[in-house]
Parts: structure tokens; sequence; C-alpha cells
């Protein structure tokens, strides 16, 4: 993959920002937005009239039940006047936010960037799971009636079977990140569980069961991003964005292999090649995962080549991807911990990577130094990539 | 949120507090659609009612495509051959569903998964293959221990008569 980008500045994030992660909110999305936006804002010394342009990252319009998100989220993430996109790849949202961002500073257009996600699930019911029914194809995929579940169970049962793992190995991953959570001031789901709670929980559809998915979540993170100019007058630890990288894979998901996320691999070398980093099982030293379901960390830290394919359930095994371990992963307890409000989640991870990379995530502080970092999310039919490489 | 700050904002409600909250209006998109099937898979489709599976043919790189497609979404250029592909495959990937689109509990589980289909122009091993994704009529223990994965399948077809031209025409995938 060549990526054939001519930068104008050297981007970095000044700035972070998140509301508590809750099953309903009482706030309105906006104002869940205005919430996080405020605080990033606030975090980094700037004031709304500082801010040169703004983006704005949302998932389906049908979880807020609102049409043309980006406009309504407009006023509550202070784009009135200012140049405002919004960006939409399905669950990859969160990390394609900043990535956007990203080259709206990295070209030079804007200097200040107010980076702003949020997602509302709790009006669509009785279960917001069945506005997922309209990502199905109407022709040959909505007559079998299938619910979003049925895409990850036949993906993790392809990964275990390929890959040898069993439930219980996946399992320790919903067990780590919950356990994480604990630390998060935001988090809706932190627990200390234990495998055999996981095994026991609802079984929904086999091979997946109630705890090895993350929950139905309403909250907002965001973040300021700037040109490093701006950047060293703002602050002394800037975290620097190294690399970008979003591809997206085929929507013919049946006519393909699902043990290995492709989508996700071509993203991270495009975003790896762009930070010249050439191992990134040695040279990145924190990562977040995308995690809505549990072996979808894993299944991500082999496509981000943290570790090689199959291989990462058993690094796991060892506690290798701890909060102290080797390479530690979802050090904020991710969407299974954490919660997982789409768009929003997915810039948490970025956030919290932020955080690391300043040495600002106290009791999360991950145990080794840290200089670099990954996150990656992903979209829609096993389709979008979205990976963002960050240091300090 | 760094570790100087401890409150975020947000204020949590049970689902008894949302659903007697002041203000709170209830509405339900009355939107009905009529999907066209399309000039590729409405030639599928008849085919399934023949009792047929049609793939789509590449020109360039040779790939039949199941289900069909107009073009090669590879090579960029139109399809131009019409293959009758066999109706046998094996199982890609199956699962176990005890819920519906609505995510209640279902009373009697079913098995789905992807099938890929005998159809030739692929590598072996080569990331993408022609399937479908359909039910799948094994015994749900055989998902569980794994002997599903790789078995033999063919088509169950719906009775001559009660085939309407839609991808339930086929009942589902059987061991062979």
């Amino acid at each position: 993959m060549r990526s054939n980008i001519f930068m104008k500045d050297r981007v970095a994030i000044v700035g972070a920002g998140i509301t508590t992660f809750m099953r309903r909110a009482l706030e309105t999305p906006r104002e869940l937005a205005w919430e996080a936006a405020k605080m990033a804002l606030d975090s980094a010394g700037l004031t709304l009239s500082d801010i040169d342009c703004v983006v704005i990252g949302s998932a389906p319009d049908t979880f807020d039940g609102m049409h043309l998100k980006g406009e309504y989220l407009g006023d509550g993430s202070g784009a009135i006047n200012k140049p405002m996109t919004r960006v939409y790849v399905g669950g990859g949202t969160g990390v394609f936010v900043p990535e956007s961002a990203y080259w709206h500073v990295a070209s030079g257009v804007c200097k200040k960037v107010l980076v702003v996600a949020e997602e509302k699930m709790s009006p669509a019911h009785p279960h917001p799971q069945y506005v997922f029914k309209y990502i199905w194809d109407p022709i040959i995929e909505r007559p079998l009636g299938p619910n979003l579940l049925w895409i990850f169970a036949m993906e993790m049962r392809r990964y275990m079977a390929k890959c040898g793992a069993k439930k219980e190995d996946i399992a320790l991953v919903s067990v780590k990140n919950k356990r994480n959570a604990l630390d998060h001031p935001a988090a809706l789901t932190a627990a200390n569980i234990t495998v055999d709670d996981v095994l026991k929980s609802e079984t929904l559809v086999w091979p997946v069961n109630l705890l090895d998915v993350s929950p139905v979540t309403d909250g907002a993170a965001a973040l300021i991003m700037t040109s490093e100019n701006v950047a060293r007058e703002i602050t002394d630890s800037p975290v620097w964005v190294d690399g970008i990288g979003f591809t997206l894979e085929n929507q013919h998901w049946y006519n393909r292999e699902l043990a290995f996320p492709r989508y996700l691999n071509y993203a991270a070398r495009m975003a790896y090649k762009m930070a010249g980093i050439e191992r990134p099982w040695k040279e990145i030293d924190v990562a977040e995962p995308y995690d809505p379901f549990d072996y979808k960390e894993l299944h991500h830290i082999e496509g981000l080549m943290l570790a090689r394919p199959c291989e990462a359930w058993k690094l796991v095994r060892e506690g290798y991807f701890d909060r102290n371990g080797e390479l530690p992963t979802s050090p904020s307890g991710g969407l299974l911990g954490v919660g997982n409000p789409i768009a929003a989640a997915g810039l948490m991870k970025v956030a919290e990577l932020f955080w690391q990379l300043r040495y600002e995530a106290g009791k999360r502080q991950v145990k080794k130094p840290v200089h670099k970092a990954v996150a990656n999310a992903w979209g829609d039919l096993m389709q979008a990539g979205t990976v963002i490489v960050l240091s300090n | 949120m760094s570790s100087k700050i401890n409150k975020l904002p947000g204020i949590k409600l049970k689902e008894k507090e949302m659903y007697s909250l002041i203000g709170l209006v209830e509405d339900m998109p009355q939107a009905k659609y009529d999907f066209a099937a399309g000039t590729t898979i409405s030639k599928f489709l008849e085919g399934l009612k023949e009792g047929k599976i049609l793939g789509r043919k590449c020109p360039k790189c040779g790939r039949i495509f199941v289900p069909p497609r107009s073009y090669c979404e590879w090579c960029h250029v139109a399809t131009n051959e019409w293959i009758e592909v066999p109706q046998t495959g094996e199982i890609h990937t199956a699962v176990i569903t005890y819920i519906s689109t609505k995510r209640e509990k279902i009373e009697r589980p079913e098995v789905v998964g992807t099938i890929k289909l005998d159809v030739p122009g692929y590598r072996d091993g080569e990331y993408e293959f022609a399937g479908l994704f359909h039910k799948i009529c094994v015994d749900p223990q055989d998902v569980i221990s794994g002997k599903a994965i790789g078995m033999k399948v063919k088509v169950r077809w719906k009775p001559k008569e009660e085939r309407k031209g839609n991808i339930l025409d086929i009942e589902c995938f059987e061991p062979l």
C-alpha cells in the first residue's frame, strides 16, 4: 500500500474530554456532545473562539433517531459558522474522526480542530438491536431474519475453528477489559468477573454469550487537534499523530475468509508506513484494539500485527496484554468495560492513548514506559478499518 | 479526563425513570420500502425458482461470482457469462442463534452460517470464494463440537410449488 500524502503540517492532540458512559442518559445527544467538547477545550486551555474547524463523528442516524445527525449535533459541538465535516463509517467512525481531523490540519486548511464523537443508543426500543436489521442486504440477507450478533458469532466461530481457540480462552479478554475499566470514571460495565461468569451468561448466538459483548451505551468524547506550532504554544506535552490508515473491504462478507481481518490489516500497514514503523509487535508500547466483542480484540491484535495470526489468544492467557504486561491492550477497559456508544467509544480509545502517552491516566497508567501507541476501530459488515498511530 | 478530573458529566437514568420522563415523545417511522433486486440478482432468484444456482463470470480474472454481480469488483469490468454452479460445498462457519432480529428469545434455536460452494475459478485457500449465507440443517451439537466446520453440504430445496423466486427457495444447506 502506497500512501501518497504530502503533509504541510505535523499534527498533534492537545486536549481531550469525555462524558460518563451510560445505558440511558437524560441529556440529549447535542448536550452530550457539548459536555465532551467543553471538557476537551478546557483541558487544552482554549475557548471556542480559538477553534477553526469542527469534525463530528456519529454512527447510524437510526440510533439517536435523528437524520442528518452532523447538522443536529452542530451547535453542541461548537460548529456554528465554522467549516464542519461529519464522517461516518459505522463502528469505524470513532477512529475515523481524528483521522479526518488529521487531514484538516496536515493539509494546512485548519490549525485548530475540535473533534467530537457522540452516540445515543437508548432511544431505540424495545431494543436498539433491531435497528441493525437495516444494514443487511434487503434481497438476499434480510429474508433470513438476521440479527447483527449472527455475523460476529460467525466470525468468532471461524476464528475458533481456524486458530484452535476455545470460548474460555476468548472470555479472558472480557475478564481483562472489564477489570481494567474499574479504574475508568466513565465506565458502564466495569466488573471483577471470571471466565466462568462469561461462559454461564445468557447464550445469545452460540458461541457469543451476553458477557462476550459490549453494552448498549449513551455517551460522547472529544479531542482538540492542532498544527505543530500551535501545539507547542499550548502544551509542553503534545501527543503526535504519526500515522493514519483507513481502507474499505468488500461488502460481500459471505464470499471471504472470516478468520483474519484483512479490512484492518491493510489500514494498519498504511498507518505504520506513514509512522515509519516496521516491526509493530516490537515498536508499539500500548494499544487500544477495538473490542466490541472479546474475540474481536484478539482478531484486531492480529490484524494490527501486534501478534502473529492465530496467536493472540495464547498470549492473552500468559497475561501478555495485561496493564502490567509486555504489550498492554485496552488499558482503558475498552468497549467491553467502559461501554460502547459507537462513535464515542472509538474516540474514547484514542483519548485513552492520549492520556497514556502523557502519563495522565492515573490508576490506568500502564507499567512500562510508553512512546508509541496504536488504536483501531472497525465498521459495517466486516468492512471499514481505521487505524491511528500516536507518539509522545 | 486526566487523573485530575474525577467527576464526569452525564445523568444516568434507570429504565423506569426514562419511560416516565416529562416530555418523553414516542415516535415510529412509518416508511415502507420496496426493493428492486437489480439486473443480476433478479435472474439469480429466477434460477432458484427452477432449482438452479447461477453465477456470473468475469472475463478478465475468471472468477465466478455467487451471488452473481453485473460487474467484477476486482477488475471493474462487466461480467459477461452466466454459469450454473454445483449445489454442493463446505461449511465455512456456522453458529446457533437463540434470538430473533428483535433480540427476543426464539423457541427453537436455528443454525446459520456461510457456505463455500464448489465453484471453479478460485485458487486453493484464496481469501475470496463463491458462496452463500443461509440456514444450515445440521445438529447444533456439531456446531459446538466443531464437526460442522468444513462439513460437506448440499442445497435442500423447498418443494417446487412453494418456490417464489426469493432466497428462501433454498430451505437450507444439509449434510451430503
